[in-house]
């Protein structure tokens, strides 16, 4: 009795890596790269909860520009964030690929979604942090009781 | 031959939990492979949508108090509950993940590590809920 077995070494999203490849491991590198933004956005995003919705007196009822502009006026808040939002990009992006990959057997969909994520990966990280680093908390010409206590009043 | 699997290993002794038929057979590791992915999903899809209300902030004061209003009426603070437990799972389960990655001890104790995990998640919600809840549903 005879069985075909298909070959194991097909194309597929993760090609076998034989010993003869060169170049870097970008599969490894992805998956070192998961466990260590992993461990390093636990303390930005648990930091990022506990100030903002526990300590705040009023938590998610305080929010608003004033607060905002309160807290990016410290250079700590700004690099916490903008650390937060390459980080949670890239580890949730890598982290749809590999669902992508996973579950999208057509390969034109496949290359549409993970295009999709790539652009929108790009274009989140550009605008947030530009707008981090662009940000003004006393804009001219808006009412003084939206902006926080240290914008001069006009 | 063939027509019968024959294990030269025994299988593993199933939990309680058992789901016959199901990937995984229904254990610990497939739940918590699903609750990663599905939590995962839902934590990616939240930071496109906070990314883009955040950034109202170079638009006017009014546009970003305008949009964080949302995040203020009952259903939504309910939904931030979900979000947050969503958020403390994936990242209490994924240093789960690292454990059994980097330690062979904790591969042969991944079952426990599973509810150690359900554990910690249930004690950081009972100290995020309350607070959070007064402060969506009390006065302000």
């Amino acid at each position: 009795m005879t069985a075909t077995v298909e070959s194991p070494r097909t194309p597929y999203a993760y090609p076998a890596r034989s010993k003869g490849r060169r170049g870097p491991n970008l599969e490894k590198a992805g998956w070192i790269f998961m466990r260590a933004s992993g461990v390093v956005l636990v303390v930005l995003i648990f930091g990022h909860l506990a100030y903002n919705l526990l300590f705040t007196p009023g938590g998610i009822q305080a929010i608003d520009f004033g607060f905002i502009g309160g807290k990016f006026a410290n250079p700590l808040w700004q690099w916490w964030d903008v650390a937060m939002l390459w980080l949670a990009i890239l580890h949730g992006s890598n982290g749809m690929r590999t669902i992508v990959n996973d579950y999208v057997h057509r390969e034109p969909l496949r290359r549409i979604a993970l295009g999709a994520i790539a652009a929108s990966a790009f274009i989140l990280i550009a605008l947030g942090t530009l707008i981090t680093f662009t940000f003004d908390p006393c804009p001219a010409g808006a009412s003084a009781d939206l902006l926080p206590s240290f914008c001069p009043i006009s | 031959m063939a027509s019968s699997r024959t294990p030269t290993l025994a299988d593993p002794k199933p939990s309680r939990l058992r789901i016959a038929g199901t990937l995984y057979r229904g254990n610990e590791g497939m739940w918590s492979w699903v609750l990663h992915r599905i939590s995962g999903i839902g934590i990616y899809f939240f930071l496109l949508v906070h990314v883009l209300d955040t950034s109202l902030i170079r638009v006017s004061p009014e546009a970003y108090n305008a949009v964080i209003a949302t995040y203020k009426n009952p259903i939504m603070g309910l939904g931030e509950v979900a979000l947050v437990g969503a958020v403390v799972f994936h990242a209490m389960n994924g240093l789960r993940i690292i454990a059994v990655d980097a330690f062979p001890a904790a591969t042969r104790i991944q079952r426990i590590l599973f509810w150690v995990v359900i554990g910690l998640v249930i004690v950081l919600m009972a100290g995020f809920t309350p607070t959070h809840l007064a402060n969506v549903f009390g006065e302000h």
